[in-house]
């Protein structure tokens, strides 16, 4: 194991700026809020410059003004003043222009995701909820069944508030709390493990990339 | 004072010193603990190998620079597999930070594995809009994305000419991080259009799409970096996700070993108050 | 007046979102084709969106600077790099190319934007180990059940987990036990809280088509 330290001054530069931005766990300083900061602007920037070359250039201004003959030209001229309309939320007296681009956003958010949901995770979801809850000769999927059915409606009956939570509906909903328990300790476990990557992809930059000691 | 009043005032950053360390070391010195294929990884496996070889396949890598170490090498060991069964890929991305990663996968594997830019695959590049963006591209690719990646115009590459939709495709592999990700494309794309589909998915968001699995909207799933190191074992070919696995364990035994600890140590001073 | 200030805007979320919906139903041109001239409508005002967002970042912190309000030293890196990075790719990198391998904007992508955004992220893993010494409290039998889960899952999902169990029988190892956990009683509350979810979003979708909820129209007057 030796060292192989990176010549290239850009890694040099990502190198610093992880140690800066790694600094903040001993306590805030300025090298952290100064990488905070870059971080900050260098993200806004690059949002910007994206959103135009690969979305508004090829979508919207291309069409209108690079390619002569485009057949209906009129849609593209209305999605470029839909646009602008949404920039006039920056004038107190005007910013009510903006509703329409902003109307258009939500009855296509609207009904994309009612029918969505509604398919996907409503219909699908229900219909694969109906299982086989007895097969003699599978007692071990007949047994996984039965834990799969009864947790999805004790998970509901637990959300269900238009009835008081005694009685059967009480037990029902108690054992949909052990069932929610269960899925968020589950959750908490891959969240551990999620976190823990990202840190282990940040120390193999360092090892590999920068320093040269290990090759991943 | 205790050591339980010691323990439970201990500075933070001490606990920091200590992930830091235990994650470092296996990185430097590797146990080597071997890697056993899960049941959804290996339905992942077998849905990529299963579809006809020189198959059109739709790869979304919808994930940026904060998801790419569990992320990347599910991509990469993703857009190998396809390459090795000689599969067309056309891909996009959803996510804004993402795109630049994505494409040098492509390129790096392309040039590697001997695939023409255009004939065997495509980068389509990054679209705005999320789950509005895969209505969109599932009535047509080129309406959807006019250019590419680079601001070649679609129709001028030959894999475009032949596909506009998903009823020439065979397969999505979508590496998603969380929103726009797998839900969406479930929701928006898999059901409407009648496409086969399997995930891979950073580790907070898999819990979330066993249902999914199950009910065979997904067919296979890849869970975090443990889920990227199986498929890793699966195609045959280590890479990063294999090498961070003895991190993660090291990792992971010590936040038991301070779940319990911080327990213990609560439990001791309640019975210490109740009995003062 | 107050017919296109208020009323028309929610007759054209409305309508919008009702050929949405029947879109999904009906292939025919008649339905499909404005819905898809819509969705890309979507498209390029989402896009200008994150334009509007970045002017209004360029307009908060160039009034701190102004006014020399806290930290206002660290808003001029701020500034500065926002447009340095437009300067680069709008003029330096070869226009639609500007993502090219080779180009000076990818630099500032690789060298700068990955590893930024990637080490933000990454300090959550101390934190949250620093969370569960000081805050992981199991008080109750449900937070127990939490706890037990949990412990399985981050134990059984990593090679260790396979490795301390290894020479039990199989139904006795930890990744069987994680395995299980995932596929069944956590996959129950999962689509549990999807079927409700489901069931609330189409609910609130309907109540925003048909007028009811109109709290998007409201405008930000600060």
């Amino acid at each position: 194991m030796g060292f192989d330290v990176s010549p290239d001054p850009g890694v040099w530069i990502a190198a610093l700026l992880t140690l800066f931005i790694f600094s903040f766990l001993y306590k805030d300083n300025p090298l952290y809020k100064f990488a905070e900061h870059l971080f900050v602007g260098v993200s806004a920037g690059y949002i910007v410059v994206q959103q135009f070359w690969q979305v508004l250039f090829p979508n919207l201004i291309e069409p209108m003004f690079f390619q002569p003959g485009t057949a209906d030209a009129w849609k593209f001229w209305i999605g470029a003043v839909l646009c602008v309309l949404l920039f006039t939320r920056f004038s107190a007296k005007a910013s009510w222009l903006s509703r329409f681009a902003i109307a258009v956003i939500i009855g296509v958010y609207a009904g994309a995701k009612t029918t969505g949901f509604a398919q996907a995770e409503v219909v699908a979801q229900v219909q694969a909820t109906m299982l086989n809850l007895w097969d003699p000769a599978h007692i071990g999927a007949s047994i996984n069944n039965i834990v799969l059915v009864v947790g999805v409606v004790c998970t509901l009956v637990f959300f269900f508030f238009s009835t008081e939570h005694k009685g059967p509906v009480g037990g029902a909903a108690k054992l949909g709390i052990w069932y929610l328990m269960v899925s968020f300790g589950a959750a908490y476990g891959f969240t551990v493990m999620s976190r823990i990557s990202l840190l282990i992809g940040r120390f193999q930059f360092l090892l590999d990339q920068w320093l040269g000691i290990v090759r991943f | 004072m205790s050591w339980g009043e010691r323990l439970e005032k201990l500075d933070r950053r001490w606990i920091f010193l200590a992930v830091g360390f235990l994650v470092l070391i296996p990185l430097l010195f590797p146990f080597k603990l071997p890697i056993a294929v899960s049941g959804p990884a290996r339905r992942y496996f077998e849905a990529v190998d299963k579809i006809p070889d020189g198959s059109t396949v739709v790869v979304s890598g919808d994930f940026d620079p904060a998801s790419a170490p569990e992320l990347m090498p599910m991509l990469t060991s993703s857009v190998r597999h396809l390459f090795r069964k000689n599969c067309k890929i056309i891909a996009l991305q959803l996510w804004p930070g993402g795109p630049p990663l994505v494409d040098g996968v492509l390129h790096s594997l392309g040039d590697e594995m001997g695939k023409k830019y255009g004939v065997d695959y495509v980068n389509l590049g990054y679209k705005s809009g999320n789950e509005v963006v895969m209505l969109a591209f599932g009535t047509s690719f080129s309406r959807t994305f006019p250019n590419d990646y680079s601001g070649t115009p679609v129709k001028q590459l030959p894999l475009m000419q032949k596909n506009d939709n998903f009823e020439t495709t065979k397969l999505l592999v979508n590496i998603s991080a969380g929103y726009p990700g797998t839900k969406e494309w479930v929701q928006q794309a898999q059901g409407r259009f009648h496409i086969t589909m399997v995930s891979g998915s950073t580790a907070v968001q898999a819990p979330e799409l066993y249902p999914y699995l199950q009910s065979g909207q997904v067919l296979g799933l890849l869970g975090g970096m443990a889920g990227a190191a199986e498929y890793e074992k699966s195609t045959g070919v280590l890479g990063p996700a294999t090498k961070g696995m003895d991190a993660q364990s090291s990792a992971h035994v010590f936040i038991m070993f301070l779940i319990l600890l911080g327990n213990a140590i609560y439990f001791a001073r309640r019975n210490a108050q109740g009995r003062a | 007046m107050s017919f296109f200030k208020q009323h028309l805007p929610v007759w054209l979320t409305a309508i919008i979102g009702v050929l949405t919906i029947l879109s999904f139903f009906m292939p025919h041109p008649l339905i499909a084709d404005p819905a898809e001239t819509l969705q890309n409508w979507a498209i390029v005002i989402v896009a200008s969106g994150y334009v509007l967002g970045a002017a209004n970042v360029l307009k908060v912190n160039g009034e701190d600077v102004a006014r020399r309000r806290t930290n206002w030293p660290y808003k001029i890196v701020l500034l500065a790099s926002m447009i340095g990075m437009m300067i680069i790719g709008f003029f330096m990198s070869g226009g639609t190319h500007f993502l090219d391998a080779g180009t000076k904007f990818t630099w500032a992508y690789n060298n700068l934007y990955v590893p930024m955004q990637a080490t933000m992220f990454a300090l959550l893993a101390f934190f949250i180990a620093s969370a569960a010494f000081r805050a992981f409290r199991i008080r109750t039998i449900d937070a127990g059940l939490l706890a037990i889960a949990a412990l399985i899952v981050m134990i059984g999902r990593v090679p260790i987990g396979q490795w301390l169990t290894k020479d039990l029988p199989e139904p006795w190892q930890l990744p069987v036990w994680a395995s299980w956990l995932l596929e069944w009683p956590q996959n129950a509350a999962k689509r549990g809280i999807a079927i409700g979810a489901g069931l609330g979003v189409m609910a609130t979708g309907l109540r925003i088509i048909l007028g009811i909820e109109r709290n998007y129209m409201r405008e930000d007057k600060s």
